[in-house]
């Protein structure tokens, strides 16, 4: 039909409507790739410039005050503003179509979360030039965030709340779609990996971020509004942010590998063609790690003084997550035995995970003994730790999902020479910054100093950290040529070049808006695999061929959020002149009046009809 | 339009509420909002029980609350949630006027609860000089109370909207799951009001 021909040749303008309108869950997927991936290259430049700067003794590159601020940006956008909507990037690509869903359960939510999150982020950003970034740490432990000078904290407390929320929605939608919205026969037991990552993942954000949310509310009445939650003169106890930030933080970093193990478990299996070994015990453990999670957030505490009790209680649940870890490290290796090894840069990245995470999560139970933890604590010791399971288990999955599914998202390859230059630099610089990081943290260099002394024997290590960081940033930067090349270059592919066996790769490419015209009936795990083992291209349809009901494209969500961007502003500079108290009102006007305008407004969709839906097939 | 046809069926389902897939999607979604804003509430009652001993003066839970008023208060938001039952009850029995009427009750029992609840307030820092400002106790104690007040606030224009919206064009299916999840977190808010009359009150006076 004509609507293709439209669609190529629309312009800027028209491209732009689209995408700030869109309910469609790809396209959306789209908008937190570029989002993550813009905040991805703003923190990895922040990291550059941590570590010029640590690069040689009582080093001049940066102020302390500014490389205070760079650490803080660093890690804050890092985890929020990188990490997780990479990961969402992924999710909003994947889970409908492996499901066999047209859309998510809430599209116009979809479009909200990411409109939150992307407004928060620029909000928090903005920062930098309205008199200085946050420089309180990511973790803004009180009581220094609230006695911080100028408005930085402001910006992370606001900008953080307002992503938060949108990641909060996200975290719904996934859960009510995957329960309500999956295709006949596609049972709980049946679902993918990484659709169950997901859905274990949308269960921690919705119980794990209202504890953010409270957290950040305490700061910002703290700061703002001269509240004394923190404040010791008033009776405050500074504790109660450890509390609330680490009962959101720990589930915070099950968020974010979770749906990394979902990665791997479906990328190894289709390049070892080979079913995922231990399936079940698979989903069991990603449970059991999701539970746990919210057992053990007071191992971030242990040098509190909470008492051999507490310390001893959390340092025991802390170490049994290693078991259900272990369960998957063993299924990946069973998966792999005795496959018909396929190795690309999806699989490169998929087998450098093992061995590095591993690590990761060695130090981890180093670090979960309590008494030996007085010793790491606040040292580089904790920084390779976590860059080990953060580095080594979620941006590698972030890389190998996007190698695996960008033909799905893009209906291109990308480029596998490229793909191995950006594994292997990037591989090796990783294991070069932070492995050392682990004796100078032995060694008892603290964390989050701007200088150290010579000759304490930390030079050496620090110089070999900083090479490694310029190996990572330069496979980032061939990464980013690779998607230029192959966008520009790459030729279409079919729409299973992986001959996969899940459900997304039935759906040929380009994705049709609808993904699927027909809804297909599941009948086992690997749905699209049985097919092919029984001699069939394709899965059987559910359903007639009849009308399909689309939800409508709208402009609310972004204008909902530009409101509690306005809104930011104004609740952080009213303390210093009232008349911002306007801008605080008018932005919240706005928000309350598009969720108004919402609520009255019907919006009931609208039916492609089966005769078009033929007159495209053909 | 056929879209018509479907939303306004000839004979109403049993539960209007969740005869459609969006329905479906509403009702299930937000329950689960409502799991998150547990946590969010018992986050703000951990932070009160921590910080309520910190009063810094003489301005202390004993002093302060009068169990009078907020008995009152409680019945009133109790008894709201049995009218906002009754609402639900005739929308399932697809008797649209005595729904608006039950609501119209729910939201008037609510105003007069937020209109105590300044009252209050108002007690607190003109007769005793008790303020947001005045004690990390008296922060966690507004902070607590006041996001519930601000919650039944927030419920409140939401039901009148709803109510206002659809006087004309009665129930449908497109509206009843909204008026199911309004009533849901109508008694939500007065969940969370009970644990506030336990926690706060009561046991701030005994």
């Amino acid at each position: 039909m004509s609507s293709t021909t439209m669609t190529q040749k629309q312009g800027f303008a028209a491209t732009l409507w689209d995408y700030l309108t869109t309910v469609d869950h790809k396209k959306i997927a789209v908008l937190y790739l570029i989002g993550g991936g813009f905040f991805f290259i703003l923190g990895g430049l922040e990291a550059l410039a941590i570590r010029i700067q640590l690069i040689q003794p009582n080093n001049d590159f940066v102020s302390n005050g500014f490389y205070n601020e760079i650490m803080t940006m660093h890690g804050t956008t890092m985890i929020f503003l990188a990490a997780m909507p990479l990961i969402f990037a992924l999710m909003n690509a994947v889970v409908p179509l492996q499901i066999g869903a047209r859309d998510v359960a809430f599209p116009f939510l979809n479009s909200l979360g990411f409109w939150l999150f992307a407004f928060g982020g620029i909000l928090l950003n903005c920062s930098w030039f309205l008199g200085g970034a946050p420089d309180a740490g990511w973790t803004a432990y009180a009581p220094l965030s609230v006695v911080s000078p100028g408005h930085g904290v402001d910006f992370y407390v606001l900008g953080l709340q307002i992503s938060g929320a949108g990641t909060l929605i996200a975290g719904i939608n996934f859960l009510v779609t995957i329960i309500n919205m999956r295709a006949p026969g596609m049972t709980y037991m049946r679902m993918p990996l990484f659709t169950w990552t997901t859905f274990v993942v949308s269960a921690l954000i919705l119980f794990a971020f209202p504890a953010l949310t409270i957290g950040l509310f305490l700061l910002m009445f703290d700061r703002l509004f001269g509240s004394g939650f923190f404040d010791a003169s008033l009776g405050g106890n500074s504790i109660i942010w450890e509390h609330l930030f680490w009962i959101f933080g720990h589930p915070e970093v099950y968020i974010l590998i979770l749906p990394a193990f979902g990665v791997f478990s479906e990328v190894i299996p289709t390049f070892s063609k080979k079913r995922l070994f231990g399936y079940t015990a698979m989903v069991f453990a990603t449970v059991l790690i999701g539970f746990l999670g919210f057992m053990v957030w007071a191992h971030h505490m242990f040098t509190v003084g909470m008492g051999p009790a507490a310390n001893s209680i959390f340092a025991v649940a802390t170490m049994a997550i290693a078991v259900p870890t272990g369960i998957k490290i063993f299924n990946w290796l069973f998966t792999l035995w005795g496959g018909n090894i396929k190795i690309n840069s999806a699989m490169l990245w998929s087998l450098g995970f093992i061995p590095s995470f591993t690590i990761g999560g060695m130090t981890g139970v180093m670090v979960a003994t309590a008494p030996a933890d007085y010793q790491y604590h606040d040292s580089y010791f904790v920084v390779a730790h976590f860059h080990y399971v953060i580095v080594g288990g979620v941006v590698f999955a972030i890389f190998a999902g996007l190698h695996y599914w960008w033909p799905k998202m893009f209906g291109k390859i990308l480029n596998e020479t490229l793909g191995k230059i950006t594994f292997w630099t990037f591989f090796f610089g990783f294991h070069l910054t932070f492995m050392i990081q682990h004796f100078l943290g032995l060694m008892g260099m603290p964390r989050r100093y701007a200088v150290y002394l010579p000759n304490q024997e930390l030079e050496l290590g620090n110089v070999i950290s900083t090479i490694g960081a310029f190996l990572m940033a330069f496979g980032a930067i061939v990464f980013v040529i690779n998607i230029i090349v192959t966008t520009t270059k790459g030729e279409q592919v079919s729409g299973d070049p992986w001959n996969g066996r899940t459900l997304e790769w039935a759906i040929p490419n380009p994705v049709p808006h609808y993904n699927f015209k027909q809804l297909p009936l599941v009948r086992g795990l690997d749905a699209l695999w049985i097919e092919k083992t029984e001699g069939r291209k394709e899965l059987a349809p559910a359903e007639p061929l009849d009308d399909i009901h689309m939800p409508n494209p709208s402009i609310l969500p972004f204008v909902m959020s530009l409101g509690l961007f306005i809104a930011g502003f104004g609740f952080i500079y009213q303390v210093d002149h009232p008349s911002w108290l306007i801008v605080l009102f008018i932005g919240m006007g706005i928000t309350l009046g598009t969720m108004f305008i919402r609520s009255i407004k019907d919006d009931h969709g609208h039916h492609i009809h089966k005769e078009d839906l033929d007159e495209e097939a053909r | 339009m056929s879209q018509d046809h479907t939303l306004n069926p000839e004979v109403m389902p049993s539960e209007p509420e969740k005869a459609t897939l969006e329905g479906k999607n509403k009702f299930l979604g937000f329950w689960f909002f409502l799991g998150g804003e547990t946590v969010l509430f018992a986050s703000l009652f951990g932070t009160y029980l921590a910080l309520q001993g910190s009063t810094m003066g003489d301005n202390t839970p004993e002093k302060l609350f009068g169990l009078g008023l907020v008995f009152i208060m409680t019945m009133l938001l109790l008894t709201s949630s049995l009218t906002s039952v009754y609402a639900i009850y005739h929308m399932k029995n697809n008797d649209f006027r005595k729904m608006q009427l039950w609501l119209g009750i729910t939201v008037i029992l609510g105003f007069t609860f937020l209109g105590f609840e300044i009252y209050e307030f108002y007690h607190y820092i003109h007769g005793y000089e008790f303020t947001f400002r005045s004690s990390a106790f008296g922060s966690a104690f507004y902070t607590l109370v006041g996001f519930h007040g601000g919650h039944v606030l927030f419920g409140l224009l939401w039901i009148v909207t709803l109510m206002v919206r659809n006087a004309k064009r009665g129930l449908n299916l497109y509206n009843a799951p909204k008026f199911y999840i309004a009533s849901l977190y109508w008694h939500f808010i007065d969940v969370v009001w009970v644990f506030i009359f336990t926690v706060v009150y009561l046991m701030g006076v005994i």
